[in-house]
């Protein structure tokens, strides 16, 4: 069985965004890149089940500048055996990603494609479900547990009340939660090895698909500021201010 | 222009965050309508028919529904999607999943956990963990939209008669089914809606501790939450989760107890009214959010508080 992962290149989730002057997006210049952590997630479960014998190849892919390779290749240290990149220095938005993961699809085949249930950039939480509305296959969301079975795939979910477990059919979309594992750091000979595996690289427009944003993004402006309070000597102190001062409790 | 707004329920009641989506459906303008789709939901229709401003509820009553599984609910929407300029629904587990998919469908982006209406195609949604507002324009001939409830008042429950009608069910895709859920049970106040928050973080130092939390939170008639790291060292269950990837609160009070502040907790709660944060180290950060810090040993602060209140 055959696994595609897709990850993204996002701003390190350390990294304390400042919004650009000219309110015309965040400022990027100089600021550490990393792996979106859910997508580090996915690499790390399609790993968990190669190392299982339930999977026999894992292909790595991503959208975006040439830069992105570097995170391909982090991905191929942690266990991926080759990667694909879609590069574009454009802005790609979920459907576009969609679209692309869906052409690299046809051409791969894969049984399971795992992906993060959100890049911590644009905190959009789309592009598994949409991959999937595309491919006409089965979505199995925010994932905290996944078990291959005959021919589907057991996927146990992160809702609003709880837990849900719920069967796929196969070839299935799994986006990860969490909770589904802990991401291994990569060895120093895992990550030589990585430097010899293949990353083939693709144009947008050698998949046939049309990239172009449908959303316009007018302004990006910083939230306004909460000012820090005060601190309190004591309890009772404490519940002064909120009964007299805040008046939030009775 | 007329909006369908998905209704997020349980068969038997309709979540509260249906009437925040209701709210910022208004904002976009026109009639709206609401689809209840689910199994033995009547009640669910009949409560959201009460909503004022509702021009027309839309049920549809079927097995395949029961547990808002994405494949064919976001079917049955792409069915019934033809007249409708905007399909809403709320930032809910239930619209983050389905939504998406419904927009893939139709060929349109979607735009997810908004938190302003500027105009009919026009949004404001937070990014990098609400660390900037990002206000978007759609250029597609329908929006897809999903709303967060945290900051969209809810609309009232009584007053309105819409009529109610039942649609057929799209044809199921078959490709999913659902085993079993497990539902923490609580009677607290739902966690989104509370008027007050009591969260635990990392400080709690065990599942066991969160007793005092829990004492505290029974007194003021508030929620519990937690932060990613109390969920993570599993001391509680994964929905108490509060911050950028799990759920987003703005209550009138929040209550921060042994929870350092890490950007991804501040981005689920900064926007509530009043923020008490204590923690016994007097530099966590988050002091910088807390309109009342108290800097001390929370095992001994929080029984003290519950008492004192």
């Amino acid at each position: 069985m055959k696994i595609l992962v897709a990850i993204k290149r996002v701003v390190d989730f350390n990294v304390k965004v400042r919004v650009k002057a000219d309110k015309t997006g965040i400022e990027l210049a100089n600021v550490k890149m990393s792996m979106n952590p859910f997508d580090e997630i996915a690499v790390e479960e399609a790993v968990r089940l190669k190392d299982a014998g339930k999977a026999t190849e894992i292909v790595i892919v991503s959208i975006g500048p040439q830069a992105a390779q570097e995170t391909i290749r982090t991905a191929l240290a942690m266990g991926g055996d080759r990667g694909i990149l879609v590069q574009t220095d454009a802005e790609v938005q979920p459907l576009a990603v969609a679209k692309a993961l869906k052409a690299v699809v046809d051409k791969e085949s894969p049984n399971l494609v795992v992906l993060g249930k959100q890049a911590i950039d644009d905190d959009s939480n789309q592009v598994g479900q949409m991959l999937a509305a595309l491919l006409g296959w089965p979505q199995g969301t925010f994932a905290s547990k996944v078990a291959l079975e005959g021919d589907g795939i057991a996927v146990t979910r992160e809702v609003d009340g709880g837990l849900e477990t719920i069967n796929l059919k196969l070839p299935a979309v799994v986006t990860t939660d969490l909770r589904l594992n802990e991401p291994r750091y990569a060895s120093l000979p895992n990550i030589m090895k990585a430097k010899k595996k293949t990353i083939d690289t693709l144009a947008p427009d050698a998949l046939g698909i049309d990239v172009a944003p449908r959303l316009t993004t007018l302004k990006v402006e910083e939230p306004a500021k909460r000012q820090g309070g005060v601190k309190v000597a004591d309890v009772a102190a404490l519940v002064d201010k909120l009964k007299n001062e805040a008046k939030v409790i009775g | 222009m007329t909006s369908l707004v998905l209704a997020d329920h349980d068969n038997a009641s309709l979540k509260a965050s249906t009437l925040s989506a209701v709210t910022a459906a208004q904002q976009m303008g026109g009639d709206i309508h609401i689809l209840v789709a689910g199994q033995g939901c009547g009640a669910v229709a009949q409560a959201a028919a009460k909503i004022p401003g509702v021009a027309k509820v839309l049920v549809a009553d079927a097995a395949q529904y029961a547990n808002a599984l994405a494949e064919p609910l976001a079917a049955l929407i792409v069915s019934l999607a033809g007249p409708y300029s905007h399909l809403v629904a709320p930032a809910s587990s239930v619209g983050k999943n389905v939504m998406p998919r419904v927009a893939a469908l139709l060929d349109v982006a979607q735009i997810s956990d908004i938190s302003a209406v500027v105009s009919a195609d026009t949004f404001v949604r937070p990014i990098y963990a609400g660390n900037a507002l990002a206000t978007v324009q759609s250029k597609d001939a329908k929006k897809v939209v999903t709303v967060r409830g945290s900051t969209f008042d809810k609309a009232k429950t009584d007053g309105g008669s819409a009529a109610v009608e039942n649609v057929n069910p799209a044809a199921d895709p078959g490709l999913s089914t659902f085993v079993s859920q497990a539902l923490s049970k609580s009677e607290r106040p739902e966690l989104t809606s509370a008027r007050i928050v009591v969260s635990g973080g990392r400080g709690m130092g065990s599942g066991e501790n969160f007793k005092i939390i829990e004492a505290l939170a029974d007194k003021l008639g508030a929620g519990v939450g937690a932060s990613r790291a109390a969920v993570d060292a599993g001391f509680v269950p994964n929905d108490y989760q509060v911050g950028q990837t799990g759920k987003i609160v703005a209550p009138d009070l929040y209550i921060a107890v042994g929870i350092s502040g890490a950007i991804q907790h501040l981005a689920g709660m900064k926007d509530s009214k009043v923020i008490v944060a204590i923690n016994k180290d007097p530099e966590a950060p988050i002091f910088q959010v807390a309109d009342y810090g108290l800097v001390g040993d929370l095992f001994q602060i929080v029984p003290e508080l519950t008492k004192s209140l």
